[in-house]
């Protein structure tokens, strides 16, 4: 269920949306799951009058959990070495996030086949709110 | 932190796959299901002591009657507040795969603190960035995932 080392070459961009008009229930489903409960991400009250933030807003391992998956769409999901990246600005409620994931280099290193992938999130004004990289097996 | 035992559920990562909004049927089968790439940072649902789980019996950093249980009051800026702004924010992270992660495997996890340094900010004044790097392994001892992250503590509010 990997990616054909034959398929990709360097350039190749995919691109995908991860997420149009971001709900604060899906910030509380992300709380649940990942048991971070940082009221800053799903307590309008807190954020706003203690913490003094505009209002709720996403946790960065959402945004880069959501921007995974457009990097497992494309090679498999359990074919990853590696996936890092850096929190740009924050995402809000109400943001339409779009993944390109980039093939920037197609290796061979100790016996397997590897591609180097760069991935940007951005949201519905362009902005980078993600940025980051992976590296990936593929098949023969 | 340290979690000395945090199972791989196929529950638990159909419940994290939905929360990510992937809905690739790999994570609904427990038979097929792997780990998504950013599931270990549930480790935290695992940690005894984790701060940010609100704890039966003790004053939650969140919002009830007033907009922090710790805030003891807006007037008195108790040492829970934070509102003359400044924060902690999860500025990186980065994790490498030394294999998946399915259901059935049980991980321990530790972490130690890797290094500190400060950058003038254009938008959260003076800003303090921390290194911690977790080793997940598995019940044989094998080290499975290494996580490193980096948190930044800004002068102000960024936003």
């Amino acid at each position: 269920m990997g990616l054909s080392a034959a398929k990709v070459k360097v350039g190749d961009t995919h691109e995908q949306v991860l997420v149009d008009d971001l709900t604060r229930t899906q910030l509380v489903m992300y709380a649940g799951a990942s048991g971070d409960y940082n009221p800053l991400h799903s307590d309008e009250l807190y954020a706003r009058e203690q913490a003094g933030y505009p209002g709720v807003f996403a946790h960065g391992m959402l945004t880069m959990g959501m921007t995974g998956r457009a990097v497992t769409d494309l090679v498999g999901a359990d074919r990853l070495k590696k996936y890092g990246g850096r929190f740009r600005v924050q995402v809000w409620p109400g943001d339409t996030l779009t993944a390109t994931v980039t093939v920037d280099a197609v290796r061979d290193e100790g016996g397997e086949h590897l591609v180097d992938l760069s991935v940007v999130t951005v949201n519905q004004k362009g902005e980078q709110v993600f940025t980051g990289n992976a590296t990936a097996l593929l098949d023969a | 932190m340290t979690v000395e035992r945090f199972p791989i559920e196929a529950g638990h990562i159909l419940l994290f796959a939905r929360a990510i909004g992937d809905p690739n049927p790999i994570y609904a089968d427990p038979d097929t299901a792997v780990a998504p790439p950013t599931f270990v940072q549930a480790s935290a649902q695992f940690d005894p002591d984790y701060s940010l789980r609100p704890k039966p019996g003790q004053p939650w950093m969140g919002s009830a009657k007033e907009p922090s249980q710790l805030a003891g009051g807006r007037d008195e800026g108790g040492s829970g507040g934070s509102r003359s702004g400044g924060t902690g924010l999860h500025a990186e992270q980065h994790y490498e795969y030394h294999r998946p992660l399915r259901p059935g495997d049980v991980l321990s996890a530790t972490s130690r603190s890797g290094e500190t340094w400060e950058r003038e900010g254009k938008r959260g004044g003076k800003m303090t960035f921390s290194e911690n790097i977790i080793e997940y392994r598995d019940q044989k001892g094998e080290l499975v995932v290494t996580a490193r992250s980096v948190g930044v503590r800004t002068g102000q509010v960024v936003a």
